[in-house]
């Protein structure tokens, strides 16, 4: 195997990881400060995906279409918290994980009336399509170095906005002691709606960067959510840190697992073999990552409470 | 208000009734959505084991129902075709015995349930719901690359399953069966409810710390109700296979983890018949609903969501007036 497909696949990984990373900020961030269960988080990667489309094929602009995707997802999140999310803060997870399972039932099957079934395409603009020749010959997409440019941007700015605003200490004093920082003047439930339209705003950011790879569906944000999940559990609930982290390693097990274990186990069993128990280990392989996490470290790398 | 014993017998008779009047009123059709509600019932029963009395939240249950679906699959699948299922060291046939398959379907994912259970009971919270939910994905997955069953397709069986004496392809025979399990398994519930045991489990769910202090280990009382309740799941999946004569990974898909989560809540949390109830409201507006529109899944998550917000311990605990079990 080349130096070359290696370096390709490592980036490809870190390129999946990136995109998790805006999907799982999100949903740590509101498990961190509110203590919330969140599963309609792929709704909101859903909205933004559909709302940049939508925009997209009106105006044929790809910035006004991320604007869009943005401000479509962080309405949508501002809304359901308003209206249902505020109602469960004090209720128990299980509470939680079936009101926003109805929430992901609603947002389905509404996109599904309103837009049908068939899946839209989001284009990549011409600007940043095509491929680029990276140091040592090797050509890769212009686009999906954008990504990981916009992802990594993004993480710092979600790091400078934590540890470096006046929001960003509301925010983690809140993690703390709500009751507290209620005590001291903070608007507390401002700062929840706030907080969770930030992150339903990264998840519809998601949802058009990737959309523009893939179609732009209904049920896209599913598969995306449980990962989303396994990013956080790996990276320990609430930390921004361990997010990043998991969301790396989970981007990079399985783009590499994929394109390797069917090779690894060539080494020691017949063609066909290897390829079919390679391929089922591969589409396994980030349960097993985070099953090995958890029985190493209960509460996830960076946890610190469970 | 009513009182939760009386309620539970008329769920019961209510459960069993419809099925007789459809076959006075020739609709068998009927008869199979009452055996499709009593299957659910029976999976979620098993459920409310582990969730309602235990407090362990698991996102995983379509893992074990998968586990019964596939035992029954690939059993039948062997008789069917007339091969010997190779298991390495020595073989075995298929067969077509309901009994059989059931005991199969039970100690594989009773033992399932322990590896699974022994591993994620480490942990706690929203980790444990996260690391159940893990290792159905794992099966999920491996079930859709293991093509010598059908892989993504699934597998067919042509022929339901036999029991001696009962003829299976009589739908209100086969609602018999799945009925008298259910009745067995919720007579054992309620047993299991009173006894030293279930007493035992209820408290580790709410203190674990004085569950120590006399002397007992919550860790193994916990991981005994996640087996029994492992295996139960399981067994519906056998009947639930049998029921479609096809089973497929959506069996072990992490919607019908969901699915089985949010029957127990419909009909409460930790009630003996909070299953039963949401299971038959549950197909009952599927079908009702599905018949209506084909966007019906606007309707039922609107309904969901008034249960979570105004119906805190499910429809039981409404008509009772009495909130039901805090997990």
């Amino acid at each position: 195997m080349s130096t070359i497909l290696i370096i390709e696949q490592v980036l490809n990984g870190v390129q999946f990881g990136v995109m998790l990373f805006l999907m799982a900020a999100g949903l740590t961030l509101i498990f961190g400060v509110m203590g919330l269960i969140n599963l309609a988080h792929g709704s909101l990667y859903m909205v933004g995906a559909f709302a940049a489309a939508a925009v997209a094929g009106a105006t044929g602009s790809f910035l006004l279409a991320l604007v869009a995707a943005l401000a479509a997802a962080a309405a949508a999140g501002a809304l359901i918290e308003m209206v249902v999310i505020r109602r469960l803060y004090q209720a128990a997870h299980l509470d939680q994980v079936l009101a926003t399972f109805a929430l992901i039932l609603i947002f389905t099957e509404g996109t599904r009336w309103f837009f049908g079934s068939f899946p839209l395409f989001l284009d990549i603009p011409d600007y940043l399509s095509g491929p680029v020749t990276l140091p040592g010959g090797i050509q890769y997409p212009l686009y999906r170095l954008a990504l990981i440019a916009i992802g990594l941007a993004v993480g710092a700015g979600l790091w400078w906005l934590i540890e470096r605003t006046r929001l960003g200490i509301q925010i983690r004093a809140g993690e703390n002691d709500r009751e507290m920082i209620a005590a001291l003047g903070v608007d507390i439930s401002r700062l929840y709606t706030l907080v969770f339209a930030l992150g339903a705003a990264l998840a519809g950011l998601a949802g058009a960067l990737v959309g523009a790879i893939q179609s732009v569906q209904v049920g896209m944000g599913e598969p995306v959510l449980i990962l989303a999940f396994v990013v956080i559990v790996i990276g320990g609930i609430g930390s921004i840190r361990g997010a990043f982290v998991g969301a790396i390693l989970v981007g990079l097990t399985d783009t590499l697992g994929g394109i390797f274990l069917p090779g690894f186990f060539g080494l020691f069993m017949a063609p066909g073999a290897a390829s079919q128990t390679g391929s089922a280990i591969a589409s396994m392989a980030i349960y097993i990552l985070m099953t090995l996490v958890l029985i190493w470290r209960p509460s996830g790398l960076f946890g610190a409470r469970a | 208000m009513i009182r939760e014993s009386y309620l539970n017998w008329l769920i019961l008779l209510g459960l069993l009734a419809v099925p007789i009047w459809a076959l006075t009123a020739d609709e068998p059709f009927t008869i199979t959505l009452a055996t499709r509600a009593a299957i659910l019932a029976l999976a979620a029963v098993g459920l409310n084991i582990a969730l309602g009395i235990g407090g362990l939240v698991s996102f995983g249950h379509a893992m074990f129902f998968g586990i019964g679906g596939y035992v029954m699959g690939i059993l039948a699948y062997h008789a069917q075709s007339f091969t010997p299922l190779d298991l390495g060291a020595f073989s075995i046939a298929g067969t077509k015995s309901m009994p059989i398959i059931w005991l199969v379907a039970l100690i594989l994912s009773g033992l399932a349930a322990w590896i699974v259970g022994l591993l994620s009971l480490r942990t706690g919270g929203v980790y444990f719901i996260m690391i159940t939910l893990a290792f159905a994905q794992m099966f999920f997955y491996f079930s859709i690359s293991w093509s010598t069953y059908g892989g993504e397709d699934g597998l067919s069986i042509y022929v339901r399953n036999g029991f001696p004496g009962l003829n299976t392809l009589d739908p209100i025979q086969f609602f018999g069966i799945c009925f008298v399990l259910l009745c067995l398994v919720l007579f054992l519930n309620a047993r299991l409810q009173g006894s030293p045991f279930g007493l035992a489990l209820n408290a580790a769910r709410q203190v674990p710390a004085r569950v120590e202090t006399v002397g007992l280990d919550p860790m193994r009382i916990k991981l005994l109700a996640f087996v029994i309740s492992g295996a139960i799941t399981g067994l519906a999946g056998a009947l639930f296979a049998d029921l479609n004569r096809f089973v497929s990974p959506t069996m072990f898909s992490w919607q019908m983890s969901g699915e089985f989560i949010v029957l127990i809540i419909i009909g409460g949390v930790g009630r003996l018949m909070g299953p039963v109830v949401g299971a038959s409201l549950f197909v009952l507006l599927e079908h009702w609903l599905g018949g209506l529109t084909e966007f019906w899944h606007i309707y039922l998550g609107t309904i969901l969501l008034l249960i979570v917000l105004f119906a805190r311990g499910g429809l039981i605990g409404f008509l009772t007036g009495k909130e039901g079990a805090h997990v």
